[in-house]
């Protein structure tokens, strides 16, 4: 280090030049952020709508179409244009037109973070026919199984939601169980080495499937018109 | 290091991959080292974001070094590496939402990599643009070379597959230890005594040559 570069350093600093660094900087750091936020901004969304659309006909096995519905003032209704607000539900149709399924979102805590993810209900057995995790933050190599286990993933070729008799609530609750001991159809059957993040996923769909499901079975009809 | 040498060499670009690499020598980022690099392909797309982040932040950096007052140099270093942290968040969501789902928390974790920090401050606020941008280009590669080779043997013993591919047989039982925490810290272990038995192997091998 040389005289010049010792003084540099004992000189006063000069409170105008570092406001003008940081305010300076940060401007500057603020349009690079909002400019690359406007530039990848529609095709990050077309890529988001392609990931629910592929999880959509994955969790309605057989579907060929779909048509987006929107619960408003308690009434069924068709999804028009863009909307942000609610729960959305996608009814899947097969060739000719009949409705095999309904696909919605749930959301609930994971492992590390809110775990959200896409399930299909088949109004004709009354069960859960597919899972698809849209977005998780569990660990990954572990908690991540959630999403690609094979044995978890056959819990969800039909997992029972009937209803009771009263049509309010399930039959069964849907309950986690230790990896390989399902015998009843509303259990899930746990992966090891991931117990918390199948145990969520467990906890979520009977939340959002004692919620949704006595509202579906009674508003079906409501779905079928494509 | 000053000023006065603005030399581009090969040197400044080849000491980040071998001779000075963040990973195996300096012993730099050691979180991602450890948490991300369970499978070759995690391990890859982790070291091409921090090599964006790093690359484009030693530019920035060092565009502006003579702009930057000392006291406040810290805070307008961590100012710019964040932004482009979220920048590259964006850019990998525009590319691949897969792959954004696979880095997951880790990529907002990318701020708080010492070897940007450390190479903002040590190398591209007193080097000019050229040499920073070798200097971050070679560090960049060293690492994601580093968390490659990291991935790659945790995978393979841990799963039995090379980015995805099976390729241990069927027969192979998993090593699940390997892709846990605990499996990061024996395969970088493994790693390091590699480097320093080639390097104390070579240092012998000067000295006999002298002798």
């Amino acid at each position: 280090m040389n005289q010049a570069e010792l003084d540099k350093l004992v000189e006063a600093p000069n409170s105008w030049h570092m406001v003008r660094a940081l305010a300076g900087i940060g401007l500057m750091c603020a349009l690079l952020i909002v400019t690359t936020y406007e530039l990848t901004f529609e095709t990050i969304k077309q890529n988001k709508a392609e990931v629910l659309e592929r999880a959509i006909f994955k969790v309605v096995p057989g579907a060929q179409s779909k048509t987006t519905f929107i619960v408003k003032d308690g009434q069924v209704e068709k999804l028009q244009g863009e909307s942000n607000s609610g729960l959305k539900y996608y009814a899947g149709y097969d060739d000719s037109g009949k409705l095999i399924g309904v696909a919605l979102e749930a959301a609930g805590q994971g492992f590390q973070d809110i775990v959200r993810v896409l399930y299909g209900f088949s109004p004709d057995k009354q069960a859960i026919v597919g899972m698809e995790v849209l977005e998780s933050k569990e660990t990954p190599g572990l908690g991540d199984k959630i999403e690609k286990d094979e044995t978890f993933l056959k819990n969800f070729e039909a997992l029972d939601v009937s209803l009771n008799e009263s049509g309010d609530n399930l039959k069964n609750e849907i309950i986690f169980v230790k990896n390989g001991t399902k015998a009843n159809p509303w259990e899930l059957d746990g992966i090891t080495g991931a117990t918390i993040s199948s145990k969520a996923i467990a906890a979520i769909l009977q939340a959002s499937a004692s919620q949704n499901m006595p509202f579906l079975n009674q508003n079906i009809e409501n779905f079928k018109q494509q | 290091m000053n000023e006065a040498n603005n030399k581009l060499d090969t040197n400044t670009f080849i000491k980040g991959l071998w001779k000075e690499n963040p990973v195996f020598v300096q012993v730099l980022g050691m979180c991602p080292v450890l948490a991300v690099t369970n499978s070759a392909t995690n391990g890859m797309a982790m070291g091409l974001a921090t090599a964006f982040v790093l690359i484009m932040s030693s530019t920035l950096v060092s565009l502006l070094r003579n702009f930057i007052p000392k006291q406040v140099r810290i805070a307008t270093f961590i100012l710019i590496i964040a932004t482009f942290v979220t920048v590259a968040e964006y850019l990998i969501q525009a590319i691949s939402i897969d792959i954004h789902k696979a880095l997951g928390a880790f990529i907002s974790l990318i701020v708080v990599n010492c070897l940007i920090l450390g190479r903002a401050e040590a190398f591209a606020s007193k080097n000019s643009v050229g040499k920073s941008i070798l200097d971050a280009t070679g560090m960049g590669v060293g690492f994601t070379f580093a968390l490659l080779c990291l991935g790659g043997v945790r995978e393979i013993l841990g799963t039995g597959t090379f980015f995805g591919i099976q390729i241990l047989g069927a027969s192979f039982e998993p090593w699940i230890l390997m892709i846990l925490p605990g499996g990061g810290f024996f395969t970088l272990g493994a790693w390091l005594l590699l480097f320093n038995y080639m390097k104390e192997r070579k240092a012998a091998k000067m000295q006999e040559a002298t002798a």
